[in-house]
This record gives structure tokens, C-alpha cells and sequence, in this order.
């Protein structure tokens, strides 16, 4: 290969000015025209041994894809991206990808890795504008029937698969709305409705029913459903939220993350009262965690107009687990970080909360995370004004399928599956996302969505449940 | 879509509906309750399934106009729908035979606790009843009450109808003449079901109570209808809504319920304008 010369940083991503955007609910980013993405693909150094396609949970052949950028054949590069990403308008934005694919880009080592994530968005985007419409083959019906429980995107993304291969699906989804996280946890400004709203009618037009309104586990159980669909797929997520269990917890103007962001998300609080749910506009409003939860808590209070919003972290910056970018986003919108900080009660009067009392932390010797364990320092605890405190310190499983119906579950409630097929401990019942990990990633369900649905329309097609004969051999 | 298809006055603020919600109907059971979004604007708003038809595929909903959400309820017609309903969500009552029961409801409270009364008396349970509201206009369903009650007992506040005086007068002399009462059940506004609770403490009786906080998804996702109770906070959507109303602590989940003051009164305040104005230009149109 010929050489050539290499751009050491990544072409920049066009954005709105902090000042301006804290004041609306639209994307911080633009996305890249079609000049700036060849311009970055063409950094690809199409690398003999790609390390980035292992980077990514799907393994998109992203070498592939970026060539065909460079040569303007957007077509061709969706199309590689498609093979094994249903959702690349969705992943190109919220994608850890300094953990994955750009994490382990060659580049990496001397220097920015290629904006591998910005320019498959800016793919998919181009595709939503100008591509010829997916040409679904539509598989000869199997004449199977599979549910898929919870419309998130391991819902979404078995769904689309299962249909693919001619099956018969059928969407429930407890809320009003299809998407999941994308639709009642990530703020518009990362994530915008009509990037979702495509992807679920994406779905939809491959002949998959949603319906809405239907709560698994009380409207109807597992067992019923199995009596009427040949498989199950279980993808109903992490919701549960965790709270701290610290005094004054039930104080007015202390929310779950989920609580507050469904509010603005889902509901459109930010928009009342034109919409009907009310949201607590803080003053100073502080959020308690360091993911992508407490970031978006904490950057949606600014939109809604507090005139302070505190991060409180217990430990240093580095071991934020939250998306790089979404940390310099909210430190430019002026998100103010208290790290190696800890919570220890909420105060406040007439049922209102006024404040935070908080803890110094040291950082100790590292934890089963390998992270180094934040240890309080005794006798420093001080107080954080604020009228709203946002606790965003995670969320597990909720139970309600796994208490109406017999099935083997784990740690914090996550169903167990074999990580192979992703087949419960239930005949016909699969599951993948958010339930078997606890809170992880959108293309961590997606890619497990894919296992599962594949898994299931051989179990569709043969009706054989080899894992149960297994396990009786095994047990025997 | 969920299609009213009957509608009645109860009295000056309580409406009842039956709405076609088949999928709810099939599973619905006494002391469950739904979410229902209006329109799409509509926030998610909890409301006991008073009644039930599985076969007819229709629910029963009682609501009070309170506030925006269930004064634009009010003016919903036969043939109108709702833009969602979800359901049944939260534990059934357990219906057992106890022997002698108290049930106590209050205002639109007198709604849910219908259903169990009726639950109770099929099971065998010997009933008594104690109903009351503000005044005689609030009052409703002494009939249907009296029916499945071996003794009904109807209270005003202003004495307008029955006796005058709150629920917990007539829940005390009840409790002194039957030490045998095995178990209270109170619905009605968090205020009154703190004071059926402070009545039947010294009693010693179990009191079951549904409470009516807050909610938003109504399937314990958001903790937002969280309550403070002995051996630690529960969230009223999917541990209940019915508890012990001995362990609930009643001053933080009345002020929870009222940290939304002043966005309802903003939300009802704009509506009734809107309102307002509708009917100047139905009249202007006349
Ligand atoms: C605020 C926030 C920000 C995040 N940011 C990022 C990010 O930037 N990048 C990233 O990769 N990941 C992010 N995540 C994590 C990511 O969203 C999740 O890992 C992902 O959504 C999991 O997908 P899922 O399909 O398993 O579950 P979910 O998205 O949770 O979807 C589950 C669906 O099932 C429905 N459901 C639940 N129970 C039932 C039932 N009993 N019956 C019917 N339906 C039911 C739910 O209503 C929901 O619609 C974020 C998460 C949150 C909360
Ligand atoms: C499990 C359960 C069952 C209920 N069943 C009935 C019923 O059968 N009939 C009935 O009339 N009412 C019932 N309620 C109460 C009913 O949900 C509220 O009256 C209604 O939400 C008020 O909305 P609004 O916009 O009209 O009034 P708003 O102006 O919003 O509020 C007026 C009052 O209603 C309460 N409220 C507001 N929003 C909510 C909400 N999302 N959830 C709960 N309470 C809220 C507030 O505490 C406030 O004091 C029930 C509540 C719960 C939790
Ligand atoms: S799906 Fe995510 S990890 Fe894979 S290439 Fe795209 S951005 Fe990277
Ligand atoms: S590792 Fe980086 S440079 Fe190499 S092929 Fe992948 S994206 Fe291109
Ligand atoms: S209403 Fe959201 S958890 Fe109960």
C-alpha cells in the first residue's frame, strides 16, 4: 500500500455552542457532512489485521465500511454496516466506542484513533435522506409465532430478525411507546425521537406487531403467552432504580434518574404544561453518580433551567464510567463535578429537600472492579445546597416476569441464560439486554438480541431445546 | 383504542365510565388498578378498576375531578377513547373468609372499595360498612353497598346525609362493639385513611389500606410512588397498593403527595380558561 499521510486528530464534529444549547432540547451535535466523513475514513489505514472490528461487540467489518466511505459509495457502506447492525443511527451516537471499536484502533497508539462511531452515524443518517429503501426479501412465513417482551433494543432487534426469517412476531411492551432506554432514559439532545421513531418503524414495516399498554407478568404471564407463540424472547431491561437508602430519602424533590428523565423524555415534562406531567425546575439541582444516567440527569437540569447543576462522584474522574464525550459535554455546559465525594443524608423542611450532606473520600486499595476503592475521610463531611437531588447509582432487572413465572434467575434478578443461544432455564423462552447483565450498553443487547434470534428461529424451525437434554444428561 | 361506551354521574365530581379494555378485563381482579393517558399530551395517571366484565371485555373506571387530568376526563363522551390503558397492575386484595370485617370508604374512595366489599361477602364474610363524604352531593353507591353489607353505615361531614360526622366516629363505637373485627379495610383521601389508622391502632386490628400516590409508570420503574415505611421505603405500584396502614408513615407520603402543588394548579388553571374559552365560542357560534 501506497504510503501516506496521516492526520493526526480526527476531523471535529460540528456542535451547537454550549451557551446556546443548555437552552433548548436539541442535539448538542450536528453530525459530519459528506465531505468530513471521507475526509475522516480516509485516515483508515485498512490494516492488514483490523484490531477495531474486535472492538465492537457486532464486529462490523468497519475497515470495509470506511473504504467504501472514502469512495463516496455511502450505499455500499451501509450496507456492510447492516449485515450485523440493525440500529447504526443509534450506535454511531451512543456507543462507548473509546471502550470498544476506537479503543483498540491502531491509530490509537500514536494518535486520535478514526471517529469510527461519528461516521457510521453520519452513514446512517445519509441512508435515512438518500438510500434506497431496505429491500426487505420477505422470507416465505414460517408459520411460527414468537412474542418478544419489552420494546427496547434487544426487543427490537430480535424482533427484526425473527421477522426477517419469515416468523411470525408480536411486540409487548409495557409503555406507551416503543424504544426502551432510547425513548424514556437518553434525552433528546443526544438522541433525538425521530432517530428512534425510524428504527421502530423500521421494525414495524418487516410485519412485527407492537403492542403497547402490556404489562408481561400482569396482563398476562410467560406460560400464557407460550400457550399461543411457539418462542419467547425476554427483553425487559434493567429498570428497577437503586436508591441509596440514606435518611430523607423520601423528601419531596429527590428523584430516580429514571423518575426524572421519563418525566422530561418520555412525557415531555420540559414542555408543560402543553404536555400535562410537571417536573421540579431546581435552582441548583445535584445528581448523584458518574455513568451516562448522571450525565443526562444532570445536563437535562440545565435545559430545564436550574441555574446550578452539581455532579456529586465518589470517586476521581478517571473511573467515571460514563461516555468520554458525554463528560466533556457536560463540563462545557458548565455541569459543576464534586468527585471523591459521597452521600450520606438528604435534609430538608416541610417535606421539601434543601440539601446534600456529603463525605470526603480517599481512594484505597483498588476493589473486585479493579477500580481503587473510595474510602471516607472521618470528620469531613460538609453540605451541598439544592432543591432537587437526582440519584443515578444504577438500576437492576425488575422482577415482575421473573416472580410470575418459574425461571431461573441471578445476582440482582438478571435472568440466566447460555451465553451460547441465550436460552433461559425455560423451554422456548430466550433472553438477552439489559435482564442477563444488569444495566450494560445498547449494542451489548443488540449483539445478544442477535444470538437469541438466531438461537430461536432453529429452535422455531426444528423445535429441538438441545440445552434442556443437556442439562438432564448433565444432571443425570 | 380503549372506547368509552357508557357514562354516568355519580355525583357533583365523581364520573364513572365503562371502557372497552379487553386485554385488562381478562386478568382484572379487586384492588388493581390501571394507567390512563388521556391523549397524547396526557401524563400517566392511576385509577382502581372499580368493576370488571371479562367476557364483555370492558372495565369500570370512578374518578373524581381534581385537577387538569381528571376535569378533561369529565368531559369525555360515550364513544370517545382514552389514548392509553394499562392493566391490571399492583397485588390483588386477598379475599379470604376472616369472619367479621370492617370497610370503610371515603369520598371517591367509596369506588374501589366496592369491589372488595362485595369480594369479602361472596367469601362469607360477615360485613361491616361504613361510608362518608363531604356532603350528600359526594355521596354515592349506598344501594350497591348496602347490598353486600350486613350492616351500612353513611356519614357526612355536614350532615346533609346520614350522620353527621367523619368516618372515624361511627369506625370507633363499630370496633368497641365488635372486639371480634378481624380486619379494617380504609380507601379514601390519605388524610382520612392516617386517621381510620390512628382509630384502629389501639384496637389492635390489621388495617389494610390503598394508597394514592403519586405514580408515573405504574410498573416500578421510576420509584416515584415510593413510600416510607417500617423496614424500609416501597413502591406503592408494584408492592401494592394495598398495606398495613399501621406501618406507613403517613406525614411523608402526605407531603410527597403535595409536591406538586403549584404545576397542578398552573395545569388546571390553563385548562379551565381553555375551557372557558371553548364555551364563549360555542356560545358566540349559537
Ligand atoms: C439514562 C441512560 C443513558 C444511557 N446511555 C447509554 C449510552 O450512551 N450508550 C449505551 O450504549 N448505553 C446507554 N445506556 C444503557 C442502555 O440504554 C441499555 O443498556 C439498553 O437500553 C438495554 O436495552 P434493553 O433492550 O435490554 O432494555 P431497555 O432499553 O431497558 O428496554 C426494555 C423495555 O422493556 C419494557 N418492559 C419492561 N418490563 C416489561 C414487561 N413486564 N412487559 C412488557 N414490557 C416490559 C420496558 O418498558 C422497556 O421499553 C443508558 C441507560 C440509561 C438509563
Ligand atoms: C393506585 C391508585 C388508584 C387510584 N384510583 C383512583 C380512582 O379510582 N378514582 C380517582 O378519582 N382517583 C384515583 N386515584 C388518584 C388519581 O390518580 C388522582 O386523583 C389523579 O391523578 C389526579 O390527576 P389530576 O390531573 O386530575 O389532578 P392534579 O391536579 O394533578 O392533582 C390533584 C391531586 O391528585 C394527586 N395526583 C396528581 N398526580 C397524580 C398521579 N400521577 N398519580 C396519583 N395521584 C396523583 C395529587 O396528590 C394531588 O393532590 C388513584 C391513585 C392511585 C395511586
Ligand atoms: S456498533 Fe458501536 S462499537 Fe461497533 S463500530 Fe459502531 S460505534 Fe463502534
Ligand atoms: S484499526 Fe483503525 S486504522 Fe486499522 S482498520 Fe480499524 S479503524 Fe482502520
Ligand atoms: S409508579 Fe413508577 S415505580 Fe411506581
Amino acid at each position: 500500500m501506497p504510503q501516506k499521510k496521516i492526520n493526526p486528530t480526527r476531523t471535529p464534529m460540528p456542535e451547537q455552542p454550549a451557551k446556546e444549547r443548555i437552552r433548548n432540547f436539541n442535539e448538542v451535535t450536528h453530525g459530519y457532512s459528506e465531505e468530513m466523513a471521507v475526509n475522516e475514513a480516509i485516515r483508515c489505514l485498512q490494516c492488514a489485521r483490523p484490531t477495531c472490528i474486535q472492538g465492537c461487540p457486532v464486529n462490523i467489518d468497519i475497515p470495509r465500511f470506511l473504504a467504501h466511505v472514502a469512495n463516496q459509495e455511502f450505499q455500499d457502506a451501509i450496507d456492510v454496516i447492516k449485515k450485523t447492525n440493525c440500529l447504526p443511527a443509534i450506535t454511531g451516537r451512543v456507543c462507548p466506542q473509546e471502550n470498544q471499536c476506537e479503543g483498540v484502533c491502531v491509530l490509537a497508539k500514536k494518535y486520535e484513533p478514526v471517529a469510527i462511531g461519528r461516521v457510521e452515524r453520519f452513514v446512517a443518517d445519509w441512508e435515512a435522506e438518500h438510500g434506497k429503501p431496505a429491500a426487505v426479501n420477505p422470507a416465505k412465513p414460517s408459520g411460527k409465532k414468537a412474542a418478544v417482551i419489552g420494546a427496547g433494543p434487544a426487543g427490537l432487534t430480535a424482533a427484526a430478525d425473527l421477522a426477517k426469517k419469515g416468523h411470525q412476531v408480536t411486540v409487548f411492551e409495557a409503555l406507551h411507546k416503543a424504544g426502551g432506554v432510547l425513548s424514556y432514559g437518553i434525552p433528546d439532545f443526544r438522541l433525538p425521537t425521530d432517530v428512534v421513531r425510524r428504527e421502530v418503524d423500521y421494525v414495524t414495516s418487516l410485519g412485527v406487531e407492537i403492542k403497547k399498554d402490556f404489562v408481561v407478568g400482569m396482563a398476562a404471564t410467560i406460560d400464557e403467552l407460550l400457550e399461543e407463540y411457539d418462542a419467547i424472547f425476554i427483553g425487559t431491561g434493567a429498570g428497577l432504580p437503586w436508591f441509596l437508602g440514606l435518611p430523607g430519602e423520601n423528601l419531596g424533590g429527590v428523584y430516580s434518574a429514571n423518575e426524572y428523565l421519563t418525566r422530561s423524555n418520555l412525557m415531555k415534562a420540559y414542555l408543560f404544561p402543553k404536555y400535562d406531567t410537571p417536573i421540579a425546575i431546581g435552582e441548583r439541582v445535584i445528581t448523584i453518580g458518574g455513568g451516562n444516567t448522571a450525565m443526562d440527569a444532570a445536563r437535562t437540569a440545565l435545559r430545564l433551567g436550574a441555574r446550578d447543576s452539581i455532579i456529586v462522584y465518589r470517586r476521581s474522574k478517571a473511573e467515571m464510567p460514563a461516555r468520554a464525550e458525554e463528560v466533556e459535554h457536560a463540563g462545557q455546559e458548565g455541569v459543576q463535578f464534586h468527585f471523591l465525594t459521597s452521600p450520606v443524608a438528604y435534609h430538608g423542611q416541610k417535606g421539601r429537600v434543601q440539601s446534600l450532606e456529603c463525605i470526603k473520600n480517599e481512594l484505597g486499595e483498588p476493589d473486585a472492579s479493579g477500580r481503587r476503592r473510595p474510602v471516607p475521610v472521618e470528620g469531613s463531611n460538609f453540605q451541598i445546597e439544592a432543591d432537587v437531588i437526582i440519584v443515578a447509582i444504577g438500576q437492576s432487572p425488575s422482577p415482575i416476569i421473573a416472580k410470575t413465572t418459574q425461571i431461573d434467575t441471578g445476582k440482582g434478578g438478571i435472568l440466566l441464560v447460555d451465553k451460547e443461544t441465550m436460552k433461559t432455564s425455560k423451554k422456548g423462552v430466550f433472553a438477552g439486554g439489559d435482564i442477563i447483565t444488569g444495566g450494560a450498553t445498547v449494542i451489548l443487547a443488540m449483539g445478544q438480541a442477535k444470538i437469541a434470534a438466531a438461537a430461536m428461529d432453529e429452535y422455531l424451525r426444528t423445535g429441538i431445546w438441545e440445552k434442556a437434554e443437556e442439562a438432564d444428561t448433565e444432571s443425570a | 383504542m380503549y372506547r368509552i361506551i357508557h357514562k354516568e354521574i355519580l355525583s357533583e365530581s365523581v364520573k364513572l365510565f365503562i371502557v372497552e379494555a379487553p386485554v385488562v378485563a381478562r386478568k382484572a381482579r379487586a384492588g388493581q388498578f390501571v394507567i390512563v393517558r388521556n391523549d397524547e399530551y396526557g401524563e400517566r395517571i392511576p385509577l382502581t378498576i372499580a368493576d370488571y366484565d371479562s367476557e364483555a371485555g370492558t372495565i369500570t373506571l370512578i374518578f373524581q375531578e381534581v385537577g387538569k387530568s381528571t376535569m378533561q376526563m369529565g368531559t369525555f363522551e360515550v364513544g370517545d377513547s382514552y389514548e392509553n390503558i394499562a392493566g391490571p397492575l399492583g397485588h390483588a386484595t386477598e379475599i379470604e373468609n376472616y369472619g367479621k370485617v370492617v370497610m370503610v370508604g371515603g369520598g371517591v374512595g367509596i369506588a374501589p372499595i366496592f369491589p372488595i366489599t362485595r369480594a369479602l361477602k361472596q367469601a362469607g364474610n360477615q360485613v361491616i360498612s361504613i361510608i362518608g363524604a363531604r356532603s350528600k352531593e359526594l355521596l354515592f353507591w349506598e344501594g350497591r353497598m348496602q347490598e353486600y353489607s350486613d350492616e351500612l353505615i353513611v356519614c357526612t361531614d355536614d350532615g346533609s346525609a346520614g350522620r353527621k360526622a367523619l368516618v372515624t366516629e361511627p369506625l370507633k363505637e363499630v370496633l368497641e362493639a365488635n372486639r371480634d373485627a378481624a380486619k379494617v379495610w380504609a380507601i379514601g383521601p390519605a388524610i382520612m385513611m392516617k386517621f381510620t389508622c390512628l382509630t384502629t391502632k389501639p384496637f389492635n386490628v390489621p388495617t389494610i389500606v390503598s394508597l394514592n400516590t403519586v405514580m408515573v409508570d405504574g410498573t416500578g420503574m421510576c420509584g416515584g410512588c415510593r413510600v416510607a415505611m417500617e423496614g424500609g421505603a416501597r413502591f406503592v405500584c408494584v408492592d401494592g397498593p394495598e398495606f398495613d396502614g399501621h406501618i406507613v408513615d403517613w406525614d411523608i407520603l402526605l407531603e410527597r403527595m403535595s409536591f406538586y402543588r403549584s404545576e397542578e394548579q398552573l395545569a388546571t388553571k390553563q385548562w379551565l380558561d381553555h375551557q372557558c374559552k371553548l364555551d364563549k365560542a360555542a356560545e358566540a357560534a349559537e
